[in-house]
């Protein structure tokens, strides 16, 4: 039986570390005992060797195992609690002295200052920046068919870049460069109607030149002509019309109708089962609409009488959440009852899941654009326009939307979607009949303070 | 090495290149730092200092935004978000813990019991770090569909009757409630926590162990008095390199949460991407910092341990 008890033996009489003698010998270690040395007074010599517990590779000399100890654990370089707190708080004094030399300059730019030199003539090139998915392929999925038609007709190669993915992460990654004046390398860009109306009016996109624009002008439907953020579509053209919709799974719903936002607020069958969209114009302007309000004339008032009435279906969980084009999955898998949705996506959507319906509310839905624009900067504008141009004639739009699915902005194509497929051209997701197109609203647009304060109500909604 | 071999005996010119020698050789270790100091400076310091500057600035986007030391943001801020704060450190903590209940026994058993397995193990820990973060965060939203074989389990186990009444799911479904946030946090950071409990737990000489038995100690005992005393450094550094990301994450809570689940990082993500306040943005940045330094300041004196490595 050992004389001392576990404890003491690693308390009190464990041997010491001699950091001069080690040599030769072999190897003494130290086990840690209790920290707390007030309590028994006897251990507080050993203080400092039980810091230097750590297993040591026997191919370094004694000399030297000791000399890494020492700098890992008592050195100057010791990474201890104590130097790290007092490295971080050099740092924030540091910091503090340089703040007041910074600030952000206006957005705005005066004016619209020297039109950037445009090297159309010289380089045959343009590059396009759009959505993912935004475009049409081939049956392999390896080349762009009306891209390549354009480069052979025209000569002018297209760099495309499926680079957008949401409107506000495009616009904080293109927005220190256009606020410096500097080309983003992106001659056509393609965002949401109000993104484009914030980027014109910060006077970030060119003026487009009406004479490289003829059959645009000719073909764009008229009720996407006279936006009130571009009068005469002086900036911009729409890539593709966005309808918003009621969209439910009729296998979750156990067979029942969802077609208005009512329903989705109040039905309590849905309960947890149904979703808004993060595009605050989306949500707000789909629950202005079932308020009996027109989203193209709201007040405030208006907007928080709407932020109030979807408040309520946060807090009693009807709302599940506020997503963005992610809703597709949870709709499909049955995971959402029902929801907010664009009618392009449904289209594909119902494409693999014949359970996924859509309904267009009595009180009228929503409609949105993409819109094209050429940047401020870049150096392509006129290939840029002759690219916007191409894609109003009826056989390339017709093309366009049979695959993306998305509303057609061209006047006349019908008989050129019929040709290709005759289901398509009676959609009226893609191409709006008259009875449709009345009960379409659009959001107004908004002014800068205006946009912050609904932007930030609207976040305070979603939890962001 | 010394320079009087390698450069010719010539009089007069020996003693100068030694003195260059030496001073070149004082300035090594400089030159080795610089790298790492311009990093430092670069991507560290520099943006500490705009962010600093952008949170006490007052405009917006179109007439730009001006240095006014408008200290209020930083109140307003706290006022308008403390429950998400509140929900950061609740979800980060929690995560934290999980990870460490979970990540102990695995990294005790990888270096001390799984023999010649040990590298496959830890190999098979890492291995997650191979796809991409939100293909892993995606592939949760599957594991936890409502009605899923998961979800089912729990709920047949009457396991969501009390994740329910504490208020961590809702009815049958996990899927954009707490947990589910929680549980993606766990997953998510678990190596960060395995691999320095490893590193820690392995350098522990075995024969400790024996002397530990030789000295009558129980299992219970040698595990008290010494295993878990000497993998302190590990358990310290793997909940701060868990704690402090997992409190800054947002795409846990984004994707599987819902609205009442969204942590601080959300908040700062619509702030500046969405409602375009910078100031408040980067005000709430430098409060989740603070926070963050706190707790885990509160921590370390707690955990008693001196050394991070």
């Amino acid at each position: 039986m050992p004389t001392y008890s576990f404890e003491e033996y690693t308390q009190v009489t464990h041997v010491m570390h001699d950091d001069a003698a080690v040599a030769g010998k072999d190897r003494h270690r130290t086990i840690p005992g209790d920290r707390q040395p007030a309590a028994r007074p006897a251990a507080r010599p050993l203080r400092k060797a039980q810091r230097m517990e750590q297993y040591e590779p026997d191919s370094l000399s004694a000399a030297q195992r000791a000399a890494m100890r020492r700098s890992l654990t008592n050195g100057r370089a010791a990474l201890t609690r104590r130097s790290l707190l007092r490295a971080s708080g050099a740092l924030a004094l540091g910091g503090l002295a340089g703040l007041s030399g910074c600030g952000i300059p206006p957005a705005r730019r005066e004016g619209q200052g020297p039109a950037p030199t445009d090297h159309s003539a010289a380089e045959k090139r343009v590059a396009f920046s759009n959505w993912t998915q935004y475009i049409d392929l081939s049956e392999d999925e390896k080349r762009r068919p009306t891209l390549e038609a354009f480069t052979r007709r025209t000569g002018i190669a297209v760099t495309y870049t499926e680079d957008i993915n949401d409107n506000v992460e495009f616009f904080g990654k293109i927005k220190p460069q256009l606020a410096a004046g500097q080309d983003t390398g992106r001659d056509l860009i393609c965002v949401t109607d109000w993104l484009a109306a914030r980027i014109i009016r910060l006077g970030w996109a060119q003026k487009l030149d009406p004479a490289n624009l003829p059959t645009a002008y000719a073909n764009l439907a008229p009720q996407f002509r006279r936006p009130d953020w571009d009068p005469g579509r002086a900036h911009s053209y729409p890539w593709t019309g966005i309808s918003t919709v009621i969209a439910y799974n009729a296998k979750a719903t156990g067979g029942r109708r969802v077609d208005s936002v009512t329903q989705l607020l109040d039905d309590p069958r849905l309960k947890g089962r149904v979703a808004f969209l993060s595009e605050m114009r989306d949500t707000v302007g789909m629950t202005l609409l079932d308020m009996g309000k027109d989203p193209g004339k709201v007040t405030a008032a208006d907007y928080d009488a709407a932020i109030g009435r979807l408040r309520k279906g946060v807090e009693t969980r009807q709302i599940r959440r506020f997503t963005g084009n992610d809703y597709t999955a949870d709709l499909g898998k049955g995971d959402l009852a029902a929801c907010l949705a664009w009618a392009g996506d449904l289209i594909q959507l119902q494409a693999d899941n014949p359970d996924v319906k859509f309904a267009i509310p009595a009180a009228g839905y929503l409609t949105s654009t993409d819109d094209l624009l050429v940047p401020a900067g870049a150096r392509h504008k006129t290939n840029a326009e002759r690219l916007i141009d191409y894609y109003y004639e009826p056989p390339v739009a017709a093309r366009l939307a049979a695959y993306i699915n998305y509303v057609c902005p061209v006047e006349g194509v019908r008989g050129e979607l019929a040709r290709i497929d005759p289901a398509m051209a009676a959609n009226t997701l893609i191409l709006p009949d008259r009875a449709t197109a009345a009960k379409s609203h659009a959001f107004r647009s908004l002014d800068s303070a205006e946009e912050t304060a609904f932007e930030e109500k609207f976040a305070k909604l979603i939890g962001a | 090495m010394t320079t009087a071999t390698d450069t010719p005996p010539r009089a007069g010119a020996a003693a100068p290149a030694v003195r260059r020698r030496s001073a070149r050789r004082r300035l090594v270790p400089y030159w080795l730092l610089l790298p790492g100091v311009l990093w430092l400076l670069v991507f560290f310091a520099l943006p500490m200092v705009y962010q600093a500057s952008t949170s006490v600035q007052t405009g917006s986007l179109e007439e730009g935004f001006r240095v006014t030391w408008h200290f209020p943001t930083y109140w307003e801020a706290l006022r308008d978000y403390h429950p998400q704060f509140a929900k950061t450190l609740l979800y980060a903590g929690t995560a934290t813990l999980l990870c460490l209940l979970l990540g102990y026994p695995l990294a005790y058993l990888i270096a001390f019991r799984a023999g010649r397995w040990r590298h496959v193990l830890l190999v098979l820990v890492i291995a997650p770090f191979f796809t991409s973060f939100l293909i892993r965060t995606l592939a949760w939203k599957t594991i936890l569909a409502d009605g899923g074989a998961v979800v089912g389990a729990l709920d047949a186990l009457h396991v969501l009757d009390v994740t329910g009444r504490l208020g961590w799911t809702e009815g049958d479904r996990v899927l954009a409630t707490p947990l589910a946030v929680i549980c993606g946090l766990t997953y998510n950071f678990l190596p960060f926590m395995i691999l320095p409990l490893y590193t820690s737990l392995e350098r522990i000489d075995g024969r400790l162990h024996e002397a530990a038995r030789d000295l009558y100690a129980s299992p219970a005992a040698t595990f008290r008095k010494v295993t878990l005393p000497l993998s302190m450094p590990g358990v310290v550094s793997g909940t701060l390199l868990t704690f402090i990301p997992a409190s800054g994450d947002y795409v846990n809570a984004e994707l599987l949460g819902s609205t009442d689940t969204k942590m601080i990082g959300n908040v700062i993500q619509g702030q500046f991407l969405r409602v375009l306040d910078y100031p408040t943005a980067a005000a709430l940045s430098f409060l989740l910092m603070a926070v963050v330094l706190v707790t885990v300041t509160v921590y370390i004196r707690r955990a008693g341990t001196e050394d991070l490595v």
